[in-house]
C-alpha cells in the first residue's frame, strides 16, 4: 500500500500547521485516498496506474494554497493546553494561575499536606530570622551605632561582669583623646510612692553623659547638665515614654513635675521617645545622675567601687584598636594627679568591646546554633514537598501526555508546572507568615532567656520581605524537578495505562530525596541530643551550696531616713520576724547572691604576710552576711569556724575565706589567723577565721571562686541598702513568699520586694540560652521526625501500589502474607539505613559548630549519636508498617483478573 | 465541463444539501455529488475539503471522528442549526437566480 500520509505531509509542511491539527487533516485525506485507490483497483486499474491517479487527487499546489485560505484565518481556540505562541504573556499567566488553581483544588488531600508542611519550615524560619535579625544583623538603633563601645579591665577572660570604678571613669574622661564622650551607669530601683500604689521601678543612676554616648536626647524636655552630676546636685530625673503613660497618662505637664522616689522629691526634666531601646538595661524606666563626689575623697568610698558599667562613643574617624592602644597607654602610665588603688589599678590592659558585640555576646552561639536547626527543618520540609509533586507529577503522567500530544511546549509546561508550585508556595508562605506571628509572641514570652533588643523583634518589614524571599526561592526550587521530569517524556509510553517504565523513573528519585530527608533529620536530631545531654552534664555541677528548698529576694532599705544604723537594725529586725515564722528552717541576709546574674561585687584582696606586691593583687567577690548565712545556703565549712553573732562592729573583724583563695595564696599552709584587707589600702586587718567551700558566682560554667566573707556589722566601707534574703523552708519555698513579704512590712511597710524566685528557678534560667536552644531543636526535631515519617510512608506507599501486580504473582506463586511484608519492610529500611548513614557522617561534620553550646560533652559524643540513630529507625520501621500491611493484603486474585 | 467559477459558487450550496437529510464523511460526499450530477460535477482532494473546513470554520457543518465496529475512525459531517438556516436562504437565492436566468435566456432564444 503506498503511503499516503508521506505525499500528504509533504504538500502540508509549508503550513506550519499544529501538530494536532495537521495529523487531523493527514488522517482524514488518507482515508480517502485509500479509498479512492482500492475503488479504482476494484474497477480494474493497474496497481501504478491507480496510484498515479490518486495522488493526481492532491495536485500540486492546489491543496496547499487552499488550504492555507482556511486554515490561516484559524482563531484561537477557547482553551490553549499548550500553544507555542506567544499571545499575551499576561493572559498566559493569568491563565496558567486559574488552571493551577483548578488542579491544586481537585486533589485538595495532597494541596492541604504540601500547603502545611511548606507552612511548617517557612513559619519557622520566619520566626527565627525575626529573632535574629535584629540581633545577628541589624545594628542598633543609636546613630553611628557602630562607634559605641564598652569599656572594662582586660582580665583575659570574656566572661568577666566585675564593674568599673567611677575614679577610673573620671581619669579616662580627662586624660583619653579618643572619644566624644564615656558614661558610666549602674542599676538603680527606686520605690515610687505617691498617690498611687507603690512600685518599685527599674531604672539606672547615670552620669550626665549617658545619652549623649547612646546618641538619643529627650523627645520632651532636656538632657541631663553635666554641671548637675556633682555631689549633693539637685535631684532630677529623666523617664521613659512607657513610664509617662502608665504612671501618668501622658499628661503635658509632665516637665517639672514632681515625684517622690524613695522618700525624696525628684524633678522630672525629660522624657525619653518611644522608640528608644536602652540595651544595657531594657526594662528601665527612669534615670538619675550618680552624682558621686568627683574629688574621690577616699579608696574605700564608693567613688572606687567596682560595680559601674562604662561606655564610650569614639570620636568619628577612630577605630576601636586605635582607641584601645591610647587606653592601654594610659593605664600604663600612672599620674601622681589620678591615684588608683590596687584593686582599680588598670594593670591588666583595657578591654573595648563595640556595644553590639556585648549585648548580643551571650545569646549570639544559641541563636546561631538555633538558626542552623531551623534550615535544615525547611530543607527537610522543601524535600518532603518535592517528594509530594513528584508522586502527583506521576499521577498526572497520562494529563501530561496529553497536552505534549495535543502540541504544549516543554517550556510551556514547565511554566505551567512551576506556577503551580509556587502558587503552593505562595499559600504556605502565608500561612506560614501567621504562624511566624505566633511563634514570635510565643518566643518572646516563654523564652527563657531575655532575647536582647526585644523591641526590634517581630514581624516587620524586612522580615516579611525576607518571607516573601525565601518562598518565592522554595516555589521555584520545589518545583523545578517534578517539572523538568513531568515534560519531558516518551509519548507512546506515557499514554499507554500499565507502563512501567515510568515507575522507575521518578521512584528513584523519591528515594534520593527521602533518603537526604532522613540524613537531615538525624542531623537535627543530633544536635538536640547533644545540647540535651550538655544541660543534663550543665545541672550535674555543683554549685557548692544547697540549692534546693531555698527562697531568694532582694530587700531594700531605701529613703533618706535610713542612715547605716537605722539600715542595720532594719534588716536584723526583719530576720528576726521572719526566723519565726512557721515552716522557716533558716534565714539570712547576703549582699550577693550567687547564681543570680547580677553584676558581681568584687574587690582586691591584701594579704599581711604578703610577699606579694601591690600588683600581684587577687581580686575576690565581697560577701556582707548576717551570721548564720553560710548556714543557711549549706555551704562547706573546711576549716575554722563559722561567723557568728559575736562578730560584731564592736569586736575585732574576722573574715572568712573560700578554699581556692586559701590554695591560691597559701597553698597547703593553714590560713587560719592570717590576716587581710578587703577593698582599701589601709585601715584595721581582718583576721581569718575559717575556710569555707567554693561557691559558683557568675554561672555554673565559670570557675572565678575567690570569695571573702564578713557580717554586715564588720563591713566598715559602708551599709549595703540592699541585701539578699535567703530562707531554707520546709516546704515549697514559693508558697512562703507571702508570709515573708508580710513579715519584712510589719517592720517597715515602705521597702520594696523584688526578685522573689527560688534557687532552683536561678539555677535554671543560668543556664538560660543553652535551654532556649535545647527547646528549638527538640520543637524543630519532632516536626522533623514526624516530616519524615510522612514522607517515608508516601514513598514506600506508592512503590507498594506500583508494584501491585509483581506482588500479586509473587502471592500467587505461593509467597507467605509475610514475606510480602518483609520484603517492605525491608525496602523500608534499606532507605532509612542509607538516610542514617548519612545523616550520620553529616552530623559528625556538623555539629563542631555547636561547640560554643555544649558542655561536658563532645560534639561526637558516641551515646548520642547511636540514640538518635536507633530512634530515626523504630520511628521509619513504623512508618513503613502501614504501606507493609496493605502490601500484604494484595488479592492476587484480583491482579492477575485485571490484566 | 462546468466553469471553475459556477462550480465554486454552488460548491457550498452542495455540500450543504448533501449534509441535511444524514452525516456523511468526505469521500461518501464527494462520490455523492459525482453520482448525482451524472459526471459533470467532480471534486478532488485538493478542493472538496478545504471547502469542507471552511464550512466548518464558519459553523455551518460540524465533524466529527466517529470509529464504526470493526472499521477505522472516519470523519462525519452534519448540518447544524445554523448550517440549515444558511442552506435555506441559499436555496431561495439559487431557485431566483436560475428562474432570472432562466427567464433571461428563454425570452433570448425565443
Amino acid at each position: 500500500m503506498p503511503d499516503w500520509k508521506k505525499e500528504i505531509s509533504r504538500r502540508l509542511a509549508g503550513l506550519k500547521l499544529a501538530p494536532s491539527r495537521e495529523s487531523e487533516i493527514v488522517e482524514e485525506l488518507a482515508q480517502h485516498l485509500d479509498d479512492r485507490y482500492q475503488e479504482l483497483l476494484a474497477d480494474g486499474t493497474s496497481d501504478i496506474d491507480a496510484e498515479r491517479l490518486t495522488i493526481a487527487e492532491l495536485s500540486e499546489n492546489e491543496l496547499f494554497r487552499e488550504l492555507q485560505r482556511v486554515e490561516r484565518k484559524t482563531p484561537p481556540e477557547p482553551i490553549v493546553i499548550g500553544t507555542n505562541r506567544k499571545i499575551n504573556m499576561v493572559a498566559d499567566i493569568w491563565k496558567d494561575l486559574r488552571f493551577g488553581i483548578r488542579m491544586l483544588l481537585k486533589r485538595p488531600g495532597f494541596t492541604a499536606i504540601a500547603i502545611v508542611t511548606l507552612a511548617l519550615g517557612i513559619g519557622a524560619s520566619t520566626a527565627i530570622f525575626s529573632a535574629v535579625n535584629p540581633i545577628l544583623f541589624e545594628s542598633l538603633p543609636y546613630p553611628d551605632a557602630s562607634q559605641i563601645v564598652t569599656i572594662s579591665d582586660d582580665f583575659g577572660t570574656t566572661d568577666s561582669s566585675i564593674g568599673m570604678t567611677f575614679g577610673t571613669y573620671q581619669e579616662l574622661v580627662q586624660r583619653s583623646r579618643s572619644f566624644t564622650a564615656i558614661a558610666v551607669a549602674r542599676p538603680w530601683q527606686p520605690a515610687m510612692t505617691g498617690s498611687a500604689e507603690p512600685e518599685r521601678l527599674e531604672g539606672q543612676r547615670v552620669s550626665a553623659s549617658y545619652f549623649q554616648v547612646l546618641g538619643v536626647s529627650p523627645v520632651l524636655g532636656l538632657n541631663f547638665n553635666s554641671a548637675d552630676d556633682r555631689l549633693n546636685g539637685p535631684n532630677l530625673v529623666i523617664i521613659s515614654e512607657g513610664l509617662w503613660q502608665r504612671r501618668f497618662n501622658g499628661e503635658s505637664a509632665i516637665v517639672g513635675r514632681q515625684v517622690t522616689l524613695n522618700g525624696n522629691s525628684f524633678t522630672v526634666i525629660g522624657v525619653m521617645p518611644r522608640a528608644f531601646e536602652n540595651v544595657l538595661s531594657p526594662k528601665a524606666e527612669v534615670w538619675t545622675l550618680l552624682q558621686y563626689d568627683s574629688s574621690l575623697p577616699s579608696f574605700e568610698g564608693r567613688e572606687w567601687g567596682r560595680h559601674l558599667r562604662m561606655i564610650g562613643r569614639l570620636k568619628p574617624g577612630v577605630g576601636t584598636e586605635q582607641a584601645r592602644s591610647e587606653l592601654n597607654t594610659i593605664a600604663r602610665t600612672r599620674l601622681p594627679e589620678f591615684p588608683r588603688p590596687p584593686h582599680a589599678s588598670l594593670d591588666s590592659g583595657m578591654l573595648l568591646t563595640s556595644l553590639q558585640d556585648q549585648v548580643t555576646r551571650g545569646v549570639k552561639p544559641a541563636l546561631i546554633s538555633v538558626l542552623g536547626a531551623v534550615v535544615l527543618l525547611l530543607l527537610i520540609a522543601c524535600v518532603n514537598v518535592t517528594n509530594l509533586l513528584l508522586a502527583r507529577g506521576a499521577n498526572r503522567s497520562g494529563e501530561f501526555a496529553m497536552r505534549i500530544a495535543l502540541g504544549a511546549g516543554r517550556n510551556r509546561m514547565i511554566r505551567q508546572l512551576l506556577t503551580e508550585s509556587l502558587l503552593l508556595a505562595m499559600m504556605g508562605g502565608a500561612l506560614g507568615l501567621l504562624l511566624a506571628e505566633f511563634g514570635v509572641r510565643a518566643l518572646v514570652t516563654l523564652s527563657p532567656i531575655e532575647l536582647p533588643r526585644m523591641m526590634g523583634v517581630g514581624v516587620n518589614g524586612t522580615v516579611f520581605t525576607f518571607a516573601l524571599g525565601i518562598t518565592t526561592l522554595i516555589g521555584l526550587g520545589v518545583g523545578l524537578i517534578p517539572a523538568l521530569h513531568a515534560s519531558r517524556g516518551d509519548l507512546n509510553i506515557k499514554l499507554q495505562q500499565s507502563s512501567r517504565r515510568t515507575a522507575g523513573g521518578h521512584q528513584w528519585m523519591r528515594r534520593t530525596l527521602v533518603i537526604a530527608e532522613v540524613s537531615l533529620a538525624l542531623v537535627l536530631l543530633v544536635g538536640a541530643g547533644l545540647l540535651f545531654r550538655s544541660l543534663s552534664r550543665l545541672f550535674a555541677i555543683d554549685p557548692g551550696f544547697d540549692t534546693s528548698q531555698l527562697l531568694t529576694m532582694q530587700v531594700q532599705a531605701s529613703g533618706t531616713r535610713f542612715d547605716d544604723e537605722k539600715t542595720h537594725r532594719f534588716f536584723a529586725q526583719s530576720l528576726e520576724t521572719i526566723r519565726q515564722l512557721p515552716g522557716v528552717s533558716a534565714a539570712a541576709f547576703s549582699s550577693q547572691l550567687p547564681l543570680s546574674g547580677e553584676l558581681d561585687d568584687g574587690y582586691g584582696v591584701h594579704f599581711e604576710s604578703s610577699t606579694d606586691k601591690p600588683e600581684d593583687n587577687r581580686g575576690a567577690f565581697r560577701y556582707a552576711v548576717s551570721p548564720g548565712y553560710l548556714e543557711t545556703m549549706a555551704i562547706a565549712l573546711r576549716r575554722g569556724r563559722f561567723l557568728n553573732a559575736d562578730d560584731t562592729a564592736n569586736t575585732p573583724p574576722v573574715v572568712l575565706i573560700s578554699e581556692s583563695l586559701a590554695r591560691s595564696k597559701f597553698q597547703d599552709q593553714d590560713p587560719i589567723g592570717q590576716r587581710l584587707r578587703l577593698g582599701s589600702n589601709d585601715g584595721p586587718w581582718s583576721t581569718i577565721v575559717g575556710v569555707v567551700g567554693d561557691v559558683k558566682q557568675t554561672s555554673l560554667t565559670v570557675s572565678q571562686a575567690n570569695a571573702v566573707y564578713m557580717t554586715t556589722d564588720q563591713w566598715r566601707l559602708f551599709a549595703d541598702r540592699a541585701l539578699w534574703l535567703v530562707v531554707r523552708t520546709r516546704g515549697e519555698p514559693g508558697e512562703l513568699a507571702p508570709a515573708i513579704r508580710q513579715a519584712i512590712w510589719s517592720v517597715d511597710k515602705d521597702q520594696p520586694i523584688v526578685r522573689v524566685a527560688t534557687m532552683d528557678q536561678r539555677l535554671t534560667s543560668s543556664a538560660a540560652e543553652r535551654r532556649f536552644a535545647l527547646i528549638l531543636f527538640e520543637a524543630f526535631g519532632f516536626v522533623a521526625v514526624v516530616l519524615v515519617a510522612v514522607g517515608l510512608y508516601g514513598v514506600l506507599s506508592s512503590s507498594v501500589a506500583e508494584r501491585t501486580r509483581e506482588l500479586g504473582v509473587r502471592l500467587a506463586l505461593g509467597a507467605q502474607k509475610r514475606d510480602v511484608l518483609y520484603l517492605i519492610l525491608r525496602q523500608g529500611l534499606a532507605l532509612t539505613l542509607a538516610g542514617v548513614s548519612t545523616g550520620l557522617l553529616a552530623s559528625w561534620a556538623v555539629t563542631r559548630l555547636l561547640t560554643n553550646l555544649l558542655y561536658g560533652v563532645s560534639a561526637t559524643d558516641p551515646l548520642v549519636f547511636g540514640g538518635v540513630a536507633s530512634l530515626l529507625i523504630v520511628v521509619a520501621l513504623l512508618a513503613c508498617y502501614l504501606p507493609a500491611r496493605r502490601a500484604m493484603k494484595v488479592d492476587p486474585l484480583v491482579i492477575l483478573r485485571y490484566e | 465541463m462546468l466553469d471553475r467559477e459556477m462550480k465554486k459558487g454552488s460548491a457550498e450550496l452542495l455540500i450543504l444539501t448533501l449534509v441535511e437529510t444524514r452525516p456523511r464523511h468526505g469521500y461518501e460526499i464527494s462520490k455523492l455529488i459525482e453520482a448525482r450530477s451524472e459526471g459533470v460535477l467532480r471534486f478532488n482532494v485538493a478542493s472538496l475539503y478545504p471547502l469542507l473546513y471552511r464550512l466548518e470554520k464558519r459553523g455551518w457543518i460540524k465533524g466529527r471522528w466517529i470509529e464504526k465496529a470493526g472499521q477505522r475512525r472516519r470523519r462525519f459531517y452534519r448540518l447544524t442549526v445554523e448550517g440549515k438556516k444558511v442552506l435555506a436562504a441559499q436555496r431561495n437565492t439559487w431557485h431566483e437566480f436560475v428562474e432570472a436566468i432562466n427567464r433571461i435566456t428563454t425570452v433570448e432564444n425565443a
